[in-house]
Parts: C-alpha cells; sequence; structure tokens
C-alpha cells in the first residue's frame, strides 16, 4: 500500500506557486526526503498532506484517504513535526505531552504509559515538569519529536527536524528516526536542506527547487547519475599508467592532469582492489598513491539545479522571500 | 454529544486552567483596570446623579453591574482572540492537525474563557461589596451569573470569529479600539442608555453589552431599562449567532 500519493499537487500564494505540480508515491515503511532549500516548498507541500492548507489544484491521498474530502482520517493517520516550534511554552513538557494524547482520545493508562515511553526516549525525564518556556532550542524540538510519536501515527511527518541544532543532539534526533521506522513500522516523510541528513536517513529522496520535484531516486542512485565516483591516481610515470589504465572497461571516463590521473567509475570502492591486481612491474609504472571521492547529494543538488544549496539559500529573489513569509504563517 | 468531543472541550478548559493560573500577573492585570474604574467613577461621581424619571440612586449600585459587563467583556474578547496569540506562537498547528471536530476546540475556548473570565467578574463583584455596593436581592445574583455567561458565550465567539479572519497579532490594536472600547463605553455601562442622544441610539440598541448590562442591574439592583425577558432574549440570539459565526470561521483556518 502506499502512504502517500499526490497528483499534481499545487499551491499558489497570490498568483506565485510555491508548489508545482508535485506527483509523488512513497511506500509503506520507507523514510522518504525531500530536499531542497528554504523556500523551494518543501513546507507547503507537507502542509497540504497534513491537511492544514488546501491545494490550489490537483490531488493527494495519505494512507489511502483524500487530503480534502477525508480530513478527518487523515489526521488520525499522521504524526507532525513542525519546523518552528508548536508548543505551549507555559506548560510543563509533561502537560504538552499530555494535552496531545487527550486529543488524540489516548485512555488513562495508554496515556501514562506513552508519556513516559517518549519522555525516555528523547531523554527529557528529568524535565518533564518544567516549563517548556525554560526549555532549550534543542530541548524543545525532542519534546516536539516526542509529541509526534505519542500516537503511533502511520505516517509522520518531520520538517526539518534537525534545524539549528548541535550535531550531538543531531545524530541522536537521526537514530531516533531509524528506530521508530524500523520498530514501529512507521512511515516517514521528512524535509530538509541538510545534505548529510538526507544521505544518512532517507532510501529515497526527491529534489525540490522552485516547487518542483526535480529529481527522485535512492541518494546512491542519484549520485551514480552524475557518473559515479572518481578515482585519483597518483602515478609515475604517468603517460604508462594512463595507457595502461584506458583499457580496461570499467573506467568511463580517464584524465590525466601532469602526474595526476582521474578516472570515472561505479562503485569506486569495489574498483580499488582491481587495480592492485595490476602488475605495476610488467606495466612499467608505479602508483604513489590512490583516492576516493565519492559524489554527495551536494553535487547532485548542483548537477540538477546548476546551484548549490547554499548559493539558493543566500540568494533567493526578493519575490521568494515575501512569498517564504506567507507561507510560514 | 460524543464522549471524544467532550474530551477535546475538557482539554483546553484544562490547558486554560493551567495558564491562568500561572499567569498571576495576568489575573492582578485584568482585575486592576476594572477595579480602578470603579474606584475613580464610582467615588468620584458620588454625587450628583440624578436623572429626570428615575429613581434617586446611588452611583456606584448604579456602575458597578455595568464595571461587572465590563470584565466580562473584555476578559471574553482576549478569550477569544488568543487564537491570535496561538497561531503566533504556533500551537495553533498543534490544534488543528489533531483529529478533533473544530467546533469542539471553539468551544472548549469558550468553556475556559468563560471559566477565568466569570472568576474575576466575582472576585470585582465581592470587592464593590466592600466599598459599599448594595445587592438587591441575594437570589438576583444567580441570574447575574446567568447574564456573565451569555455575555461570555457572545464576546468569545466574536474574538474567535475575529481572529480567524485577522489571522495577525497586529490587528488585535484594531480590534481593541474599533471594537472592545465602543462596545463597552455604548453599553450603558456608566450612564443610562437613555443619555445617549437620538443619532446614537441605533448603535446603543445593536451593542450586545447594552442588554448585557441592562440584565446584571435588573439582577443586582432591580433596576433595568428594558424588560429582562428581552435582555435574556437578544443575548441568547447573540450567543447563539457568535458561537456558530465564531465555529465556521475557525473551522476554515488555514495555517
Amino acid at each position: 500500500m502506499l502512504a502517500i500519493e499526490t497528483k499534481n499537487l499545487t499551491k499558489e500564494f497570490n498568483g506565485l506557486k510555491a508548489v508545482d505540480n508535485i506527483s509523488l508515491e512513497v511506500k509503506e515503511g520507507e523514510i522518504f526526503g525531500l530536499l531542497g532549500p528554504n523556500g523551494a516548498g518543501k513546507t507547503t507541500t507537507i502542509k497540504m498532506l497534513a491537511t492544514l492548507l488546501a491545494p490550489t489544484k490537483g490531488e493527494a491521498k495519505v494512507c489511502g484517504f483524500d487530503i480534502l474530502k477525508q480530513r478527518d482520517e487523515v489526521r488520525n493517520s499522521i504524526g507532525i513535526v513542525f519546523q518552528e516550534p508548536a508548543l505551549d511554552n507555559r506548560l510543563t513538557g509533561y502537560e504538552n505531552l499530555d494535552f496531545h494524547a487527550r486529543l488524540y482520545g489516548l485512555d488513562t493508562q495508554t496515556r501514562k504509559k506513552r508519556i513516559e515511553k517518549v519522555l525516555n526516549l528523547v531523554e527529557l525525564q528529568e524535565k518533564a515538569n518544567v516549563l517548556v518556556i525554560n526549555y532549550s532550542g534543542g530541548m524543545q524540538r525532542r519534546l516536539e519529536i516526542a509529541r509526534g510519536l505519542m500516537h503511533y501515527p502511520k505516517v509522520l511527518f518531520l520538517d526539518e527536524p534537525t534545524l539549528g541544532l548541535d550535531p550531538q543532539t543531531r545524530h541522536r534526533i537521526w537514530d531516533y528516526i531509524l528506530l521508530l521506522n524500523q520498530k514501529e513500522k512507521i512511515t516517514v516523510i521528512l524535509t530538509t536542506h541538510y545534505m548529510e541528513e538526507a544521505d544518512y536517513l532517507c532510501q529515497r529522496v526527491g529534489i525540490i527547487d522552485f516547487g518542483k520535484i526535480v529529481a527522485l531516486n535512492t541518494p546512491q542512485n542519484l549520485k551514480n547519475i552524475l557518473g559515479g565516483d572518481v578515482i585519483t591516481i597518483e602515478a609515475f610515470p604517468p603517460q604508462k599508467a594512463f595507457d595502461a589504465l584506458k583499457i580496461f572497461s570499467w573506467v568511463l571516463k580517464i584524465s590525466q592532469h601532469n602526474d595526476i590521473i582521474n578516472l570515472n567509475v561505479q562503485e569506486g570502492e569495489r574498483k580499488i582492489p582491481l587495480l592492485m591486481e595490476i602488475d605495476q612491474k610488467e606495466a612499467g609504472f608505479m602508483i604513489k598513491s590512490i583516492n576516493l571521492r565519492k559524489p554527495t547529494l551536494e553535487d547532485v543538488f548542483l548537477h540538477f539545479t546548476g546551484r548549490t544549496i547554499r548559493e539558493t539559500d543566500a540568494g533567493q529573489s526578493e519575490k521568494l522571500k515575501r512569498m517564504r513569509h506567507r507561507v510560514r504563517r | 454529544m460524543k464522549s471524544k468531543n467532550l474530551q477535546v472541550i475538557y482539554v483546553m478548559w484544562l490547558r486554560e486552567m493551567k495558564r491562568f493560573l500561572r499567569a498571576k500577573s495576568r489575573v492582578i492585570g485584568t482585575i486592576a483596570m476594572p477595579f480602578f474604574f470603579l474606584i475613580s467613577f464610582g467615588f468620584g461621581m458620588r454625587q450628583g446623579f440624578n436623572l429626570p424619571g428615575m429613581p434617586q440612586m446611588n452611583y456606584l449600585n448604579f456602575l458597578v453591574p455595568g464595571i461587572i459587563g465590563m470584565t466580562m467583556l473584555f476578559n471574553s474578547m482576549f478569550a477569544g482572540i488568543s487564537v491570535l496569540w496561538d497561531r503566533e506562537f504556533g500551537f495553533l498547528k498543534e490544534i488543528l492537525v489533531a483529529p478533533v471536530k473544530r467546533f469542539a476546540i471553539v468551544l472548549g475556548r469558550i468553556a475556559g474563557g468563560i471559566t477565568t473570565a466569570l472568576i474575576q467578574a466575582i472576585l470585582i463583584l465581592i470587592l464593590s461589596l466592600f466599598i459599599g455596593f448594595k445587592i438587591s436581592n441575594p437570589l438576583g445574583i444567580i441570574l447575574a451569573i446567568l447574564f456573565m455567561i451569555l455575555i461570555g458565550i457572545g464576546f468569545i465567539g466574536l474574538g474567535v470569529a475575529l481572529a480567524s479572519i485577522l489571522e495577525t497579532m497586529e490587528s488585535f490594536g484594531v480590534i481593541n479600539q474599533l471594537i472592545i472600547f465602543p462596545t463597552f463605553l455604548l453599553s450603558g455601562a456608566f450612564f443610562p442608555v437613555t443619555n445617549f442622544p437620538g443619532f446614537l441610539r441605533p448603535i446603543v440598541l445593536i451593542d450586545p453589552l447594552t442588554y448585557g448590562v441592562d440584565g446584571l442591574r435588573a439582577s443586582l439592583i432591580g433596576f433595568s431599562q428594558f424588560p429582562l425577558i428581552l435582555d435574556l432574549v437578544i443575548l441568547l440570539i447573540f450567543g447563539l449567532l457568535m458561537v456558530a459565526l465564531g465555529s465556521w470561521l475557525f473551522n476554515k483556518t488555514e495555517i
């Protein structure tokens, strides 16, 4: 069964297309990432799927339920951790969770058990009775993630779950997400503009730019599209090495620059042993060093959009910024 | 009503109570204003309150029901408009994404708002007894509480409706100046509505608080300018309309 199914999903704000004809499918049990710069339409997409915004055009189903006609069923199936804080900071952490549990109709016993469980999960037991206003940013984030998990949603939306967190907390949260996905079989849809986050967590990634999905595949396949890995070899004499290496069928591209030879290959880590099997004495050259570089999602983003994600974040047009402002509200 | 909806109303009410009990400065702040009004006008205008065609009465006795109406108005509007605060601080998303009826959320907010407003209005009533206010008939207090609740329902509903349309915190000032203050000043809280000149009469007569204050006066001091039943019916209609309007607009709210 499909957890998410959208057809030509579109959202316009004052004539500007924040989300432009997105059609995608996410399988049950998958961790799916929407990767893109700020203002690309990630949050708007999530809000439509979570029934908080009505699409201008197109349709979408969450767990088989239509996001317009079966809002209650959709809301019953999902959990969501918003990008910006959505806590009542005049309540304690425990009270925020208790509010949530009651809202989702959990009975007294389940409520107590689940609160304890999720508090343990995010290691906030000791801060449970502290007002949220006194929490650090990371603690608030963890509390929100805990809350999103309380009612065991079938689909969990995480909108920039680790934005602005320190690396340590970020890794802890990544591990929670993986654990949940594996143990509770929760489908996770996350948005991020951190390449390493998408790479670490997601089984498939959709690259979104100006409201459009420009590429969608597993992180590995996306990287392979770039022509695979780059093996850099330092050899002497370089010309002999170049001649010896260019005959291999697995070398997709070869180039020489002084003593350095660059090879484009698929699955570079499997090709290094092959290089070692070459009888260097017989071929008449000597390998001094080998370096393997794998393309990152950053390279993929650059490939598909012509910009790096950081450039995009920094240099958005004024129009988009204004739109973003509207979208955030 | 299904028990799930009752649970939603309860949890919204519970949240409001917790917030209220923690915000001591808020409680003091909202009680202080009506109390200062009471003291300054009550004592300042003690003399010279004698109107043609009306029984001679102590101005303080005339004023207290008006101030109680004002306390209910202010607190109820704030409770309704607090949807704007929830939007600003993001908590509204948590509420809106939950699989519950939006109508139940509005009812929960009304329940919470009425409780806090009632507590404050009753505190004002008690304080006024210390400075010389006389209740004509103790049983009238029950009727007065009914009127307070009706005022609360209507204005919380209106507040939710306004907050759902306006969507930004900045608009709160406008609501304050353009709706809350005129509603209060033209309600006859300070003077008999018959004192207003003819051109203001229509506004006075469509101001729901006019009937609220009149009803409170009837119940507490046995003096009123409209029939009690008229006050009740108009406030009841106003309350129902506003709850319907508030729920309808809140239901259409997007984030």
